[in-house]
C-alpha cells in the first residue's frame, strides 16, 4: 500500500450517527453575562467539517462560514475557564486538555477549570469518540490559549507603554524584566470585555519545547474520585427526586399487548406511565420503584428472532446491500485472482468474532427535570449534543429548550453514544411532574444497550516462494471497516466490508472493528508464515515498508525477546501489529496453558505504541495498559450469549470480564515522536492483543483458533 | 416504617426506612453518601464495597434490617482530620484510576485487607481484591497503590 501509506482517519460506519451541526452563537453580551468581565478567545473552524456530521440538514442560505469550536475565558479573578463539548469518560481528557492550555498560557494547571460537555455552555461537538480529542480538540485549545496569551501581552504592553517584545508571560502573569513590573492575568483583564475570534492559523509551542504538556500530571479531579466526592450521573439528586424503572419486554422486538398499571399506581408515591410500548414507574426510592415495577401486569407478544447458534450463517446470508459493498468500504488494486493463481503458496481462512458488551462499570443513567416546558438532563453520554437532538425529537420541542449536561462519567468505551436512558428518564419526569433519575440495572445494561458487532471475516492470500505477499483478498461481514486495510506491501488486493442485518442491536466499541480485522489479518499472517516456513516476525518485516509500523514491531519484539525461547505445550508466544486512528501498535504475548486442566492465561504482554508526540506519558501508559487488559476479555472469554431474542448471560456472574487474576505482566514501550502531531491513544492499543494471543496459543498447542473469544472455557487437553 | 439504628462513618444514625432495603440504596438515597456505587447488584463487582464492623462487605446485598447496631464505614469516612487515608493518597500517587467508578470500592476493599494484613504481597492483594472489577483495566496500578500504602502505613506507624 505504498501509494496509500498515509493513514486516513476514516469515520466508522457505526459512528456515523447523522446529527445536525449547529452553529453555536454566543453573543458577546452573553459571554460576559455568564462569565463576568474579562477576556474571551473563541476558535472558529470552517463549517465544512460539520458536513460530516449531517450538515446537509442545515437550513439553506446559511451565510456563516465558521463554527465556534472551543473558547476560553479569563476572569478578573485570574480564573481561567476553558469550554469544550468533549466529555470525560475515563480517558483523562479533562487533565490532558488542561495541560495543553496551561502550556500555552504559561499558567499553572490549578488555575484552569475545564467546562466540558454541557450543551448550554460549551460549543457544539459531534462527540467524544474515534480518538479525536487529542488530535483535534487539543490543538484547537492550544491555539485558543496561545492567542489569549498574546492578547494578555498586548494588554500589558499598552498599559505600561513598553515594547511587547520585552514582555514575558510566566506563571499566569506578564512580566517586564527590565522594570521588574509584573501583572497577573486577572489584573490585566480587569474591567475588560474583550472578545477575539481566531482561526486555525495560530502558532503554538512545538512539542520539543513543551513544559507542562508532555509530562505526567496527576488526574486533575483525582482527589474528588478517591474521596467519593465526585458526583457521577447516578449519584446526583434534585429536590423532590423520584427513582425510575422501565418495564422491559421478555425478548427483543416483543409487542406490548396489554398492561395493567393499577396495582403499581396504587402504591404510595408511585407514578406509572404507559406511552405506546413504553411502560415505566417512578417511586420515592429505588426499592419502591422496583416493587412498583413488579406490580405491573403486562402481556407481551414475542416476534421470531434468529437463533444464536446460527449467528455467523445469518450474517453471511443477510446483506443489507446485496448489490455489493459500499464503495467507501471497498479497496481494489491490481488483480487478486490472477495473482493468487500464480502464487507459490495460497491460503484461505475464515475468522469469526462474537458480540461483546462494553460493561461500563457505571451502567447508563440519566436524571431529567422539566421546568416551564424546558428540559434539563444530566446523563453519562459520549454525545451530549446528539442526545439533545434525540430528546428534542422525542418530545417535539425545540433544541433550545433542552440542556444536556454530562458529569464525568463511569466509562463508556464507545457504549454510551445514544440517549435512550435520557429519553426514558425525561418521559417519566414529564409524567410525574418531578425530577426522575433512571439508573439502568446491570441486566438492562447487558440487554438493552448495544454491542460490539459480531462478524465473519474471510481472507484469501497468495505469496511467492521468496515469502513476499502477492495477493490479499478480505471480506468482512458486519463487524465493520475500521482497520480492514492491510499495512503490508501487497500489489494485488481486494478488500471489502459487507453490511448485514444484525440479530442484536450493535454500535460503536473501543477500537471498533479494528480488533476484529486485526485479529483476522494478523492471524492469517501467522498462518502464511507457517505455510512458508518463516518466523512470524520475519514474514512481517519482509513485507512491511511503513517505517513507523516497523519501528513499533521491532521495539516490541526486542523488549519481549522474540525468538529467544522455544514454545512448549505449556507455553507459547505470539505477536501482531497494526495501524489505526493514527496510532501504531505492536503487541507480543506469552500464554501459559495449564496441563491437564487446559486453563489458559496470558502471562506477559509487551506493547509498543507510537502516537506522535506524547502529551502525558503516565496517562498514555495507563491507557495502553487499560486497553490491553480490556482486550484480554474479548480475546479469551467474553461473548454475549443469546437465543430467540434474549441475552442468556446478562449478569456479571455469567459474563466474565477481566479481573486481577487475569492480568499478565504488562510492559509498555512508548515511542515519542516529538516531530509528529499527537494522535489519540484510548483505542488503538486494544487491537494487537487478540491476534498475538491466538498466535501464542497456536505455538503452544499446534491448533489454530480462528474465533474470538479464543478459549472461553480454556482448551481441551 | 421501621427505624434502624446503626453507626455510619462514626456517627450514630437512626434510619426510617423499609428494613428490606439494601444498605447501598439507603446510603446513597437516604444518607447522601454516594461514594459506594451500584455496579451489578449481585456482589460480583465490588463497586459497592463498605466496611461493616471493619470487614469489607457488599452493600448491594446487605439488608438494612440486618445492620442494627453495626458500624458502617464508607469511602467518605476514611479521611481522618482532613487527611486522606494512606490508600486514598496512594491511589492518587500511583494514578490508579481512569474513570474512577470502581475506585471507592477498591480503596475500601484495600483498607479491609490492610487491617488484616498490614504487609500483603502482590499475590495477596490480587487475591483480596479479586471480587472488585476495574473495567478500565488499571489493576496493575491498583496493586502498586495498595503496596505503596502498606509500606507508607508501616513507616508512619512504626
Amino acid at each position: 500500500m505504498a501509494e496509500d501509506a498515509e493513514v486516513r482517519i476514516e469515520a466508522e460506519r457505526y459512528e456515523l450517527f447523522a446529527s445536525p451541526a449547529y452553529r453555536f452563537e454566543v453573543p458577546r453580551r452573553d459571554f460576559f453575562k455568564v462569565l463576568g468581565a474579562g477576556l474571551v478567545v473563541a476558535l472558529a473552524v470552517p463549517s465544512a467539517r460539520a458536513q460530516e456530521s449531517g450538515g446537509a440538514r442545515r437550513p439553506p442560505g446559511d451565510a456563516m462560514p465558521n463554527e465556534l469550536s472551543a473558547w476560553l475565558h479569563i476572569g478578573e479573578d485570574g480564573r481561567i475557564s476553558v469550554y469544550t463539548g468533549k466529555a470525560e469518560v475515563g480517558q483523562n481528557a479533562r487533565t490532558s486538555l488542561s495541560q495543553v492550555v496551561a502550556e500555552e498560557l504559561r499558567a499553572p494547571i490549578a488555575s484552569i477549570t475545564m467546562v466540558m460537555a454541557d450543551t448550554a455552555l460549551t460549543p457544539y461537538d459531534m462527540g467524544t469518540f474515534g480518538s479525536r480529542t487529542t488530535p483535534i480538540m487539543a490543538p484547537q485549545l492550544r491555539k485558543v490559549a496561545a492567542a489569549a496569551r498574546e492578547m494578555l501581552v498586548d494588554l500589558a504592553a499598552t498599559a505600561w507603554g513598553v515594547d511587547r517584545a520585552a514582555l514575558v508571560p510566566l506563571d499566569a502573569a506578564v512580566v517586564h524584566p527590565p522594570s521588574r513590573r509584573r501583572a497577573g492575568y486577572g489584573e490585566l483583564t480587569k474591567g475588560q470585555k474583550l472578545v477575539k475570534t481566531i482561526g486555525e492559523d495560530v502558532a503554538t509551542t512545538p512539542a520539543p519545547r513543551w513544559d507542562t504538556a508532555g509530562h505526567s500530571v496527576p488526574k486533575v479531579n483525582g482527589p474528588d474520585i478517591v474521596t467519593g466526592r465526585h458526583k457521577y450521573t447516578s449519584d446526583l439528586a434534585r429536590p423532590g427526586l423520584l427513582y425510575g424503572r422501565v418495564l422491559r419486554p421478555p425478548s427483543f422486538g416483543a409487542v406490548l399487548v396489554s398492561a395493567d398499571l393499577g396495582p403499581a399506581q396504587a402504591r404510595t408515591g408511585v407514578t406509572a406511565v404507559r406511552d405506546g410500548d413504553f411502560v415505566a414507574v417512578a417511586g420515592p426510592d429505588s426499592q419502591a420503584a422496583a416493587d412498583a415495577l413488579d406490580a405491573v401486569r403486562a402481556e407481551w407478544k414475542p416476534v421470531p428472532q434468529p437463533a444464536g447458534a446460527e449467528l455467523f450463517d445469518y450474517l453471511k446470508k443477510n446483506p443489507t446491500d446485496p448489490q455489493g459493498a459500499d464503495p467507501r468500504s471497498r479497496f481494489v488494486s491490481g488483480s487478486v485472482d490472477e495473482a493468487r493463481a500464480a502464487a507459490a503458496t495460497r491460503l484461505e481462512s475464515t475468522y469469526t468474532v462474537a458480540y461483546i458488551a462494553h460493561v461500563p462499570l457505571e451502567p447508563r443513567a440519566a436524571l431529567a427535570e422539566w421546568k416551564d416546558g424546558a428540559l434539563t438532563v444530566w446523563t453519562g453520554t459520549q454525545r451530549p449534543f446528539g442526545v439533545r437532538t434525540e430528546l428534542a425529537e422525542a418530545f417535539r420541542i425545540p433544541e433550545e429548550k433542552v440542556r444536556v449536561i454530562v458529569p464525568d462519567t463511569g466509562s463508556g468505551y464507545g457504549g454510551k453514544h445514544t440517549g435512550e436512558t435520557a429519553i426514558e428518564a425525561a418521559r417519566l419526569a414529564k409524567a410525574a411532574g418531578r425530577p426522575v433519575k433512571l439508573a439502568w440495572t446491570r441486566e438492562e445494561e447487558f440487554t438493552w444497550a448495544y454491542f460490539r458487532p459480531a462478524g465473519v471475516i474471510e481472507i484469501k492470500s497468495g505469496a511467492g516462494a521468496d515469502g513476499r505477499l502477492t495477493a490479499w483478498e478480505c471480506h468482512n461481514y458486519n463487524s465493520g471497516p475500521s482497520g480492514i486495510r492491510t499495512p503490508y506491501d501487497v500489489p494485488h488486493q481486494k478488500i471489502e466490508f459487507h453490511a448485514t442485518r444484525s440479530p442484536l442491536r450493535q454500535g460503536s466499541y473501543r477500537g471498533l472493528a479494528a480488533t476484529a480485522n486485526h485479529f483476522a489479518r494478523e492471524s492469517h499472517m501467522d498462518e502464511l508464515a507457517q505455510a512458508l516456513g518463516l518466523d512470524p516476525l520475519e514474514l512481517r518485516l519482509k513485507n512491511l515498508s511503513d517505517p513507523r509500523l516497523r519501528a513499533v514491531l521491532q521495539a516490541a519484539a526486542e523488549r519481549f525477546g522474540w525468538g529467544k525461547v522455544k514454545a512448549s505445550p505449556e507455553r507459547g508466544f505470539g505477536l501482531a501489529c497494526g495501524v489505526e486512528k493514527g496510532g501504531y501498535v505492536a503487541t507480543c504475548a506469552e500464554v501459559a496453558v495449564a496441563r491437564p486442566s487446559g486453563v489458559v492465561k496470558v502471562t506477559r504482554a509487551v506493547t509498543a505504541f507510537e502516537c506522535g508526540a506524547i502529551v502525558n506519558p503516565d496517562h498514555l501508559k495507563n491507557q495502553v495498559e487499560g486497553s490491553v487488559v480490556m482486550a484480554l476479555g474479548g480475546a479469551l472469554f467474553e461473548s454475549v450469549q443469546f437465543d430467540a431474542g434474549a441475552v442468556n448471560n446478562p449478569r456479571l456472574s455469567l459474563y466474565r470480564v477481566p479481573r486481577f487474576s487475569d492480568v499478565p505482566v504488562l510492559e509498555t514501550v512508548l515511542l515519542d515522536r516529538k516531530d509528529l502531531a499527537p494522535a489519540g491513544a484510548g483505542e488503538t492499543p486494544i487491537i494487537g492483543l487478540a491476534p498475538a494471543v491466538a498466535g501464542a496459543l497456536f505455538a503452544a498447542t499446534g491448533v489454530r483458533r480462528r474465533s474470538l473469544p479464543l478459549a472461553p472455557k480454556g482448551i481441551e487437553a | 416504617m421501621a427505624t434502624t439504628e446503626l453507626v455510619v462513618n462514626g456517627e450514630r444514625r437512626r434510619v426510617d426506612a423499609d428494613p428490606r432495603r439494601m444498605l447501598l440504596s439507603v446510603l446513597r438515597e437516604d444518607l447522601d453518601l454516594t461514594g459506594a456505587k451500584y455496579g451489578c447488584g449481585e456482589g460480583q463487582c465490588g463497586a459497592c464495597t463498605v466496611l461493616v464492623d471493619g470487614q469489607a462487605a457488599r452493600s448491594c446485598l446487605l439488608k438494612l434490617g440486618a445492620l442494627a447496631g453495626k458500624s458502617v464505614t464508607t469511602v467518605e469516612g476514611l479521611e481522618a482530620g482532613g487527611r486522606l487515608h494512606p490508600l486514598q493518597q496512594a491511589f492518587l500517587d500511583a494514578g490508579a484510576m481512569q474513570c474512577g467508578y470502581c475506585t471507592a470500592g477498591m480503596i475500601v476493599a484495600g483498607a479491609s485487607l490492610l487491617r488484616k494484613n498490614p504487609d500483603p504481597d502482590e499475590g495477596e492483594i490480587r487475591h483480596a481484591l479479586e471480587g472488585n472489577i476495574c473495567r478500565c483495566g488499571t489493576y496493575t496500578r491498583i496493586v502498586a497503590a495498595v503496596r505503596a500504602a502498606a509500606a507508607g502505613t508501616r513507616t508512619t506507624s512504626g
